[in-house]
């Protein structure tokens, strides 16, 4: 049972699915909880083919808000719990979610979006990118990673039950359909011997002793009396999610010193951005890119840097203006012209970013 | 004159949270008497993990020295039953109220019932949604007047009372434990819990207890009619009494056998 998923490095040629629960399982993910929804089915798939090698474990739930109460109740109990949604599940996550955050419940979700609102398509979108940030009836204290290839899949998922074991905030994997169906190929590895920390995991209820006797009982609860106690409560996780910030935010940027234009994009819309750059760059355009890895935190000190120098941002994004309210919050009162190319629902090739800078600039 | 010894409060209560924050005569504190004293003597407080929903059940929040999660209404179930998943030797007591447990939480109930997870249900059914100021729960029963029904409940209109003890008997597998006890025979209702609670450390299969309560706040009751109201009106739809019993199933089969 102790036997190790992965040993050396692993070239595969694999879904995201797949990747995703090769990831978990090398991250050391004891458990999922998970209600089937396309198109993240073959995260469940997978976990639950491999797990009896492993000694991992699963349940299927009737519905998500229980796959998402089940998972904040194997955190509870000390385990690294995840599960995996979309769209309409994702809807229904953010009840427990919201719980996971007022307990600050260190809960991994990986999200494979797809169109919205309601059923929409099963597809791809990016227009999860507000609800993962900012849902739930709160101030959206979680982290929310977007990956934007397969490697990146494999590398973030495992950095998600790290995270969130040590800042012990809800963390989110926000895939895509694209992703999660596409095969690409991806380097597998154990986390331990490329010497990635794995925070350890710890138990909320069921320490050793007897509650009362030899130890204080954990009472966790989610309801205070107060307005003033809460807002005491609150404090504290604001101060602690803004100290977390600069060890946690992760971006990239690229040619963006002299550039006029800087494209914003995040996920699988980066990558047809980082090879629009590079071909406006070789007719002579002064174009550079800046990619948010981190959505929450958003990397804002950043952007803000270059919205301060730069002419015009473009924001390509498959959602009709999600990542660029996250942008114009970050850049309040910076001098750069926001120019948008909203596609919900749909891809956005390079040609179509090319085009359009030809276009603005 | 003797002062009258205070009756003990079962061991495995907080003290620092007594006196509790339950109205004068609620069913809710004698529910969790029992609860208490259940623990007490099957000798398990280091290892129940209690779990409370919202609604004058969230008041238990720090009621036991055991670890306790108070979660959102109607998911106390789902809560108990992942970290049960998680922990296999934790005892996991879900505790909430009929709205609780038979609307917004009944897809939770349900399904935990009808894969027989090893958790303990207890719910207390006062026929109303208390803590949100007496409306209409799926208990509250015909002609009973409430908030959202002033005129009594019609059931042409609402459906009748829910009958969850006899639903889950009707749903779960072998090895459930399914009863309904009151709060007027404390007795019987502490035999139930701890039958409840012996079938899960059995590993036996989903145990689910109701137990009738008083709500004297909402019913606008005196003490009187509070018993009176437990005691001859809701037994009339709420038979009390065990409807699954693994102990006695097994009792059975070894005589026959
Ligand atoms: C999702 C959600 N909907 C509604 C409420 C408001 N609410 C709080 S307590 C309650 C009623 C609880 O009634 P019941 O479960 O019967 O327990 P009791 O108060 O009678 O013990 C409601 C509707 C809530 N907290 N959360
Ligand atoms: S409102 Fe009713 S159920 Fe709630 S604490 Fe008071 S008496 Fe008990």
């Amino acid at each position: 049972m102790s036997e190790k998923p992965i040993t050396g490095e692993k070239r595969a040629f694999m879904t995201g699915n797949e990747v995703v629960a090769w990831a978990c399982l090398a991250a050391g993910a004891d458990i999922m909880y998970g209600y089937p929804i396309t198109p993240q089915n073959e995260i469940m798939h997978y976990w639950t083919r491999q797990i009896p090698k492993y000694g991992r474990k699963f349940l299927q739930t009737e519905d998500e808000l229980s796959a998402g109460f089940t998972t904040v109740g194997g955190v509870l109990a000390g385990l690294k719990a995840f599960t995996a949604t979309a769209g309409p599940g994702n809807t229904l996550m953010q009840e427990p979610m919201s719980m996971a955050e007022m307990m600050r419940l260190p809960v991994v979700t990986i999200v494979q979006q797809r169109g919205g609102p309601s059923t929409a398509t099963v597809i791809y979108s990016q227009q999860e990118v507000t609800l993962t940030t900012q849902g739930g009836n709160g101030e959206g204290m979680r982290i929310v990673y977007s990956p934007s290839n397969h490697q990146e899949l494999f590398d973030y998922t495992i950095k998600a039950f790290n995270t969130a074991w040590k800042y012990r905030f809800p963390t989110f994997v926000l895939g895509d359909g694209y992703q999660a169906k596409l095969r690409e190929s991806v380097t597998l590895y154990d986390p331990e011997e490329k010497g990635i920390e794995r925070v350890p995991s710890e138990k909320y209820v069921g320490k050793p002793g007897t509650p009362g006797v030899d130890r204080e009982p954990g009472h966790y609860r989610n309801t205070y009396n107060t307005e003033e106690e809460l807002f005491e409560v609150l404090q504290q996780h604001f101060a602690d999610f803004e100290k977390m910030t600069p060890e946690v935010v992760e971006y990239a940027q690229d040619n963006v010193e002299d550039a006029d234009l800087v494209i914003v994009a995040h996920g699988v819309v980066f990558r047809g951005v980082r090879d629009a750059v590079k071909e406006l760059r070789e007719a002579g355009y002064k174009v550079g890119f800046f990619r948010p890895i981190t959505l929450r935190p958003f990397p804002a000190e950043q952007l803000k840097a270059i919205a301060n120098k730069t002419k015009k941002l473009l924001i390509a994004e498959s959602a009709q203006g999600q990542l660029a309210k996250l942008v114009k919050d970050a850049i309040y009162g910076a001098s750069a012209e926001i120019v948008p190319m909203f596609r919900p629902g749909v891809g956005i090739t390079t040609e179509q970013i090319v085009a359009k800078v030809k276009e603005v600039l | 004159m003797s002062v009258s010894p205070q009756p003990a409060m079962p061991k495995s209560w907080r003290v620092e949270s007594k006196p509790h924050k339950f109205c004068p005569g609620c069913g809710h504190g004698l529910v969790l008497k029992c609860l208490g004293e259940a623990i007490d003597e099957l000798g398990i407080q280091d290892k129940v993990v209690f779990g409370c929903d919202i609604g004058c059940s969230l008041l238990s929040w720090d009621f036991f020295n055991c670890d306790s999660v108070q979660t959102h209404h109607g998911r106390t179930t789902p809560v108990m039953t992942g970290i049960k998943r998680a922990n296999p030797d934790a005892i996991c007591v879900a505790y909430m109220g009929d709205g609780g447990g038979y609307a917004i939480g009944i897809g939770g109930i349900v399904n935990a019932a009808a894969r027989n997870e090893k958790v303990t249900v207890l719910l207390a059914n006062n026929t109303v949604y208390a803590m949100t100021g007496g409306q209409m729960s799926p208990c509250t029963m015909p002609g009973q007047k409430v908030e959202t029904a002033p005129y009594g409940r019609d059931p042409e209109a609402t459906g009748m009372p829910t009958q969850g003890p006899e639903m889950i008997s009707a749903i779960t597998g072998d090895g459930a434990y399914v009863a309904r006890g009151t709060t007027s025979n404390l007795k019987q209702l502490k035999s139930y819990i701890k039958k409840a609670l012996q079938n899960q450390m059995e590993g036996n299969g989903f145990s689910f207890v109701e137990a009738l309560a008083g709500c004297p706040t909402n019913w606008r009751t005196n003490a009187e009619k509070t018993w009176a109201f437990i005691e001859k009106e809701m037994p009339q739809y709420y038979k009390v009494g065990e409807k699954k019993n693994p102990f006695e199933a097994k009792k059975e089969a070894q005589q026959n056998g």
